[in-house]
């Protein structure tokens, strides 16, 4: 059984130009699976699959296994048995109130954290029990965008992007390149030499998206993106990650914002007090509540 | 790795907290300093020791009675001292110095000092022999052996008065050790202190790398690196403060005894035999000591 993976294959050279195309179908596969597929798995959308679904065009990217974290400072779990699956391409909700295990579910993706019981796997990598100096690694297949948008005041646009090119050793004239085109991208071609400071809230956090998106990873994390912004610029926002999501990078995005969850009719994943309680496929956020 | 990134991360991580820097690297050019002091100290025995240690002689002074009557050693007991000392074990050769020769000797040696010859009378001066001996450590057997013998004023071992000025310099070189390891505790502290500062004042740019999978080089590095060149910043300051202080201090204060060749010169070549040492202590110090400040209180 093989589970595509893509982490070592999702180069920043555009070789046609224009938009990256969604990975399906490419040849070079990786054939190493660490993240195992039973018979008679369900599949996101509910249906029963049989198991080469999994393998041509729909690889799983994330799953948790019956995923328990404890925090050392307080005897309830942040996250109790949780068990997800997240196919490639997917755009999928995380919500839930505050101190509901969203952070913690997304800081596990992200060896931010290792959970107390289960595993946890993102493309090909087995992330609770992977050696630490690969973590960069996985780090490089998972782009993050936050509510405070985290640039570097310091910096312009087209810098803030570059750095997280540098910073992992991509050659200048790969940079030189993809930093206009991921620009171009998010909307802010023009804008490559202003400040942040100088920039609105919605253009910083197009800011953060490209550089996010710049090493285009196989997933995007997106904690409360819009939780800083206006709902016209929210609106925006959600544009620019559906057209991401579109380029085939799997969105997983933690928020409260309701009409936003209602208005995409995504896959939600609720969870509450450390559980998950809804799993929906084209859900809205909760009607019944 | 990009050289360029991560030198430009240190030049600004440096103008950061200019401040700090400097006091490192101060800190840093003092302990170091200090401890160069030491090595030259070390140096300097280690030449006196080759200069010396074929030179040393026992000085076995005649009576008054044998060095105002026996010019050449021809009667007794003279003559009978000179052969029992030819045939103790050890003793490589033996010159005899009559009066007269005394006091050419002492009139050569503090030819810059004519009120002193002036005063000297040549019957002030007992003979004596110089004994030579193959092994050092010989000496207490001819001291034991011929002191209170029959025309024999005092034995003198030479080598026990260049013993005690080699444990001067020795404790001048201990102490100066014992004070470049307070300094050095103090610079290391200073640089634990400023990789903390920086690592605080950058932990959004770091935050960001380790976000994005920069590896631990890329993050951690710049900071290794500002610890190191300001460690080899300091070092240079220490060997300039070398310098300044072997011209302007030492050159002068021991020019007498240099020039009559009683202490041997320690030139610009020990300098840069030394400084070597000194860029190497501070390169393997400071990147250690940023290398666990890393491990223990930054949490990159």
């Amino acid at each position: 059984m093989v589970v595509g993976s893509l982490s070592e294959d999702h180069g920043l050279v555009n070789r046609d130009g224009g938009m990256p195309r969604p990975a399906q179908g490419r040849t070079k596969r990786n054939t190493r699976t660490t993240c195992p597929r039973r018979p008679g798995y369900i599949s996101p959308s509910g249906e029963q699959t049989s198991s080469e679904w999994t393998q041509v065009d729909s690889p799983l990217v994330i799953r948790l296994e019956h995923v328990t974290k404890v925090y050392k400072t307080t005897p309830r779990p942040a996250l109790q048995d949780v068990s997800v699956d997240v196919v490639k391409g997917e755009f999928v909700f995380l919500i839930g109130p505050s101190g509901s295990g969203k952070s913690t579910f997304l800081r596990l993706l992200l060896r931010e954290e290792v959970p107390s019981k289960g595993r946890v796997y993102v493309s090909n990598f087995d992330v609770a029990r992977m050696a630490r100096r690969r973590v960069p690694r996985l780090r490089q297949s998972i782009g993050c965008v936050f509510q405070d948008f985290r640039l570097l005041v310091n910096k312009t646009v087209a810098e803030n992007v570059a750095f997280a090119l540098e910073v992992i050793g991509k050659p200048r004239h790969t940079i030189r390149k993809v930093v206009p085109e991921v620009l171009q991208l998010v909307g802010l071609e023009g804008k490559a030499n202003r400040m942040p400071h100088e920039l609105s809230g919605g253009e910083q956090q197009r800011v953060a998206i490209a550089r996010a998106f710049v090493n285009r990873p196989l997933v995007l994390l997106a904690d409360e993106p819009t939780g800083n912004l206006d709902p016209d610029t929210s609106q925006d926002i959600m544009l620019l990650l559906e057209r991401i999501n579109r380029t085939g990078t799997t969105v997983l995005m933690a928020t409260h914002d309701h009409s936003i969850v209602d208005s995409m009719r995504r896959r939600v994943v609720e969870l509450d007090q450390g559980r998950v309680i809804r799993d929906d496929a084209r859900g809205v956020y909760g009607v019944g509540r | 790795m990009r050289a360029s990134f991560v030198f430009s991360e240190v030049i600004t991580g440096l103008r950061r907290n200019v401040t700090m820097t400097i006091a490192m690297i101060l800190t840093t050019a003092i302990s170091l300093g200090l401890l160069g002091g030491g090595l030259l100290v070390v140096r300097l025995i280690d030449k006196m020791q080759t200069l010396y240690s074929d030179k040393v002689e026992v000085s076995v002074y005649l009576t008054n009675d044998v060095s105002a009557n026996d010019k050449n050693c021809s009667q007794q007991p003279c003559a009978g001292l000179r052969d029992e000392l030819t045939q103790t074990s050890g003793v490589e050769s033996v010159t005899f110095e009559n009066r007269d020769q005394a006091y050419a000797r002492f009139k050569q040696i503090f030819s810059s000092q004519p009120e002193l010859i002036k005063l000297a009378r040549p019957e002030a001066l007992p003979a004596s022999f110089h004994v030579k001996l193959t092994d050092q450590s010989r000496s207490d057997v001819i001291i034991k052996a011929f002191t209170g013998k029959p025309g024999v004023r005092s034995v003198d071992d030479q080598g026990q008065f260049l013993n005690r000025f080699f444990d001067v310099l020795n404790g001048v070189r201990n102490a100066t050790f014992a004070v470049a390891l307070v300094q050095a505790l103090a610079a290391l502290l200073l640089i634990s202190n400023t990789i903390q500062v920086s690592a605080y004042t950058r932990r959004t740019e770091v935050g960001i790398m380790r976000l994005v999978g920069a590896t631990r080089w890329y993050t951690q590095l710049p900071f290794l690196l500002e610890a190191v060149v300001a460690g080899l910043i300091g070092s240079v300051l220490a060997v300039v403060l070398l310098v300044v202080a072997k011209i302007a201090f030492l050159d002068k204060v021991l020019q007498a005894p240099i020039q009559s060749g009683v202490i041997p010169e320690l030139g610009m070549l020990d300098i840069v035999y030394v400084s070597p040492w000194l860029f190497l202590v501070a390169a393997a110090i400071s990147a250690f000591t940023g290398y666990v400040t890393l491990r223990l209180y930054v949490r990159l």
